[in-house]
Parts: C-alpha cells; sequence; structure tokens
C-alpha cells in the first residue's frame, strides 16, 4: 500500500513514520528541506522537497497510483485545496485533510471531504475533563 | 448591487473605489493591520478587518445577505478558492469572480468549478497571442456558465475548407461562425459566405474541441 503525506511538520512527520513501521510504501512532501530531519537519519521511503500545492510535484511524489493521501501542511486552505485536487482529479480512494479551524472543517466534511480537526478534538477533550470533575465537585 | 470584495490590495481596493464610485454597496475584507488602517481611514465601515476565509468573518461582513457578487482577490490562491467556495456553496452566492495569482494553479480552480477568474498572466498572454501572425487558435472569451467559448482562427492556405460555403463545412456539433474578418473588415456572415485563406474567422463552440475545429480550419486536406 502506498501512501502520500503532504506536509511533514510534528504531525505529518509522525504518520509518516508509524505508516512506514507499519509497512506501507510513505512518499513524503515538505516546501522546507530540513523537513526530513523529522524523519531520523534512517528513512527509508520517499521525500520531496516543494510547495505540495504544486501538481507536477503531486505528480511526481506518486499522488496518481497512491492508495491514500494525508494532508497536513500548516495552511488550512492549503490543504482544503490539495484534498479536493486529489480526490477529484486523481481519484485516490483514501483522502485525509487536517483543518485546524472548526468551523471550515465542519463545512468540508458536509461536503464529504475526510476531515480530521485536531482543535475540535481538543475542545471536546478539554470540556469532558472539566465536565468528569462535575460530580467530585458536586 | 451588493457586492463583498475580499482582499484590499491595489486590486481590491482599486475595485471597491469604482463601484462605490458607481453608487454601489461594497463590505472590502482586509486581513492586514497596516493595510487596513490605511483603507479605513478612507473607506470607513466599508472596510473589514479579517481573514476572508473564517466563517465568522465573512458573516460579519454580510455573506448571508447574501451579496450579489462576491470578488475574491487576495494574493493567496488557495484563500480565493476557499472564499469562493464558501460563498457559493455555504451562502447561495450566485457570482464569484476570482483572481489567479499563479497560474500553474488555474487547475484547481477549473476542476472545483470557480468561475470566471482572472489572471494578468493569461491576460497579457492572450493578447499576445493575438499580435503574433500565426495560424493558431486564439481564446477569446469563456462563458463558463453556458460552457461556450469564442475564438478566433485563422483560415490556413491549404486547409480543407478554404473555398467553400460556410454550409458546407463541417464545423464541430454545436459549433457556430460569429464572424468572418476579410482585409480589416468583419462581417457577420451567412451560410452561403464562402471561407477565404487568410480569413479571422470567430467561432462560438464548446471547451475542448478546439482540435477538432483546428483540424477543419487550420490543417491542411
Amino acid at each position: 500500500m502506498k501512501v502520500l503525506v503532504i506536509g511533514c511538520g510534528r504531525v505529518g512527520s509522525a504518520v509518516s513514520l508509524q505508516l512506514r513501521a507499519a509497512g506501507w510504501e510513505v512518499s513524503v512532501i515538505d516546501e522546507r528541506e530540513d523537513a526530513l530531519g523529522r524523519l531520523g537519519d534512517d528513512w527509508t521511503g520517499e521525500f520531496h522537497v516543494g510547495q505540495g500545492i504544486d501538481i507536477s510535484l503531486l505528480k511526481r511524489a506518486g499522488m496518481a497510483d497512491a492508495d491514500a493521501v494525508v494532508v497536513t501542511t500548516d495552511g488550512d486552505n492549503s490543504n482544503i485545496v490539495i484534498g479536493q485536487m486529489a480526490a477529484k482529479s486523481f481519484g485516490v480512494r483514501s483522502v485525509i485533510v487536517r483543518i485546524l479551524d472548526p468551523a471550515r472543517a465542519e463545512f468540508y466534511r458536509s461536503r464529504g471531504l475526510n476531515v480530521v480537526c485536531p482543535t475540535q478534538s481538543a475542545i471536546e477533550t478539554l470540556t469532558n475533563a472539566v465536565r468528569a470533575v462535575e460530580g467530585a465537585l458536586a | 448591487m451588493y457586492l463583498l470584495i475580499a482582499g484590499g490590495g491595489k486590486v481590491g481596493s482599486n475595485l471597491a473605489r469604482a463601484l462605490i464610485r458607481d453608487g454601489h454597496e461594497v463590505t472590502l475584507i482586509e486581513q492586514r493591520p497596516g493595510r487596513f488602517d490605511q483603507l479605513e481611514a478612507e473607506l470607513e465601515h466599508q472596510v473589514h478587518r479579517g481573514d476572508a476565509t473564517e466563517i465568522f468573518v465573512l458573516e460579519r461582513a454580510g455573506i448571508k445577505r447574501p451579496p450579489d457578487v462576491v470578488v475574491a482577490v487576495t494574493g493567496d490562491d488557495e484563500d480565493n478558492i476557499v472564499i469562493c467556495q464558501l460563498a457559493r456553496d455555504g451562502y447561495g452566492v450566485e457570482t464569484t469572480i476570482a483572481r489567479v495569482n499563479d497560474p500553474r494553479n488555474q487547475p484547481y480552480f477549473d476542476l472545483l468549478g470557480i468561475s470566471p477568474t482572472v489572471s494578468a498572466t493569461a491576460s497579457i498572454m492572450g493578447l499576445i497571442e493575438h499580435e503574433v501572425p500565426e495560424h493558431g487558435l486564439i481564446h477569446l472569451l469563456e462563458l463558463g456558465k453556458e460552457n461556450l467559448e469564442i475564438v478566433e482562427i485563422m483560415v490556413d492556405r491549404e486547409a480543407a475548407c478554404a473555398g467553400k460555403a460556410i454550409r458546407e463545412v463541417e464545423l464541430p456539433e454545436g459549433a457556430r461562425v460569429i464572424s468572418v474578418g476579410r482585409n480589416g473588415k468583419a462581417e457577420a456572415p451567412d451560410a452561403s459566405m464562402q471561407l477565404e485563406p487568410g480569413d479571422s474567422v470567430l467561432v462560438i463552440l464548446e471547451p475542448g474541441k478546439e482540435d477538432e475545429l483546428r483540424k477543419i480550419l487550420v490543417r491542411q486536406p
């Protein structure tokens, strides 16, 4: 199975390492060359330097035959646009897009995009953690 | 009309000025604090500060009414796409106009149906193509909603259609010759008009059928 990870920050790099360890072929894109450092000295997947929105780079990095694409650059709007390109134009079956803004996350989820919103998860986790002590304080 | 303009750079701010002068109601959204202060001094309540890809910023600026037209002219293509998608699909805005900053991003706009788009590079290329005296095909106008475009093409000396009446020329399905230019004059032709080599022909047709048209009007028999 082949996955393309776009954006190699804390999240993208950790996802890449875990999937590689699980036996996936992993191809990573990041605009900064030093992001390769996050993947460790013995990274055995592909690494491409460039803008994730660059269609020729997406092709070179193997989007056309990827089984899954994870879009997790630091720009919500870039992720939204690249994710839609992966799903609609390249026909990638599994496209997962990180969107930090809960409002845009909800909007694009309702339009069929597979969205992960860490901010929303944090809001729910924090609220639930506070609610959990309600009983103890009452 | 009520227009919402996202992006208060040179394009956005001058658009806003011109539209206000023409009596339209305009809200301009600008994100950069320094630029916002300048614009607010001039346009007062007609400019809002914020990121126009944030839904609450759009709502504060009046997207729910909704505007007749949303114009996305920020310097960031991804932002312009998202603004148009939010406006059209989230709030039923019927007309969105987007600026393409980097022409390499045009496929994203096309794929997502963001139309019409305006690109300085594409406009200048169109003007240059128009000046080049080759037997090429020039895109003059795209009518996105109608799925039609108007192209200009010069009849080649050895083209199969040269010397034939328009009614005898097998144009691509749905295509029509709307003007024939000869010796510096253009006229709306009838079906009996003969096409001559060197004629500059305007054709309206569906996008994607240009190659078929080229074979008929340019390639040798």
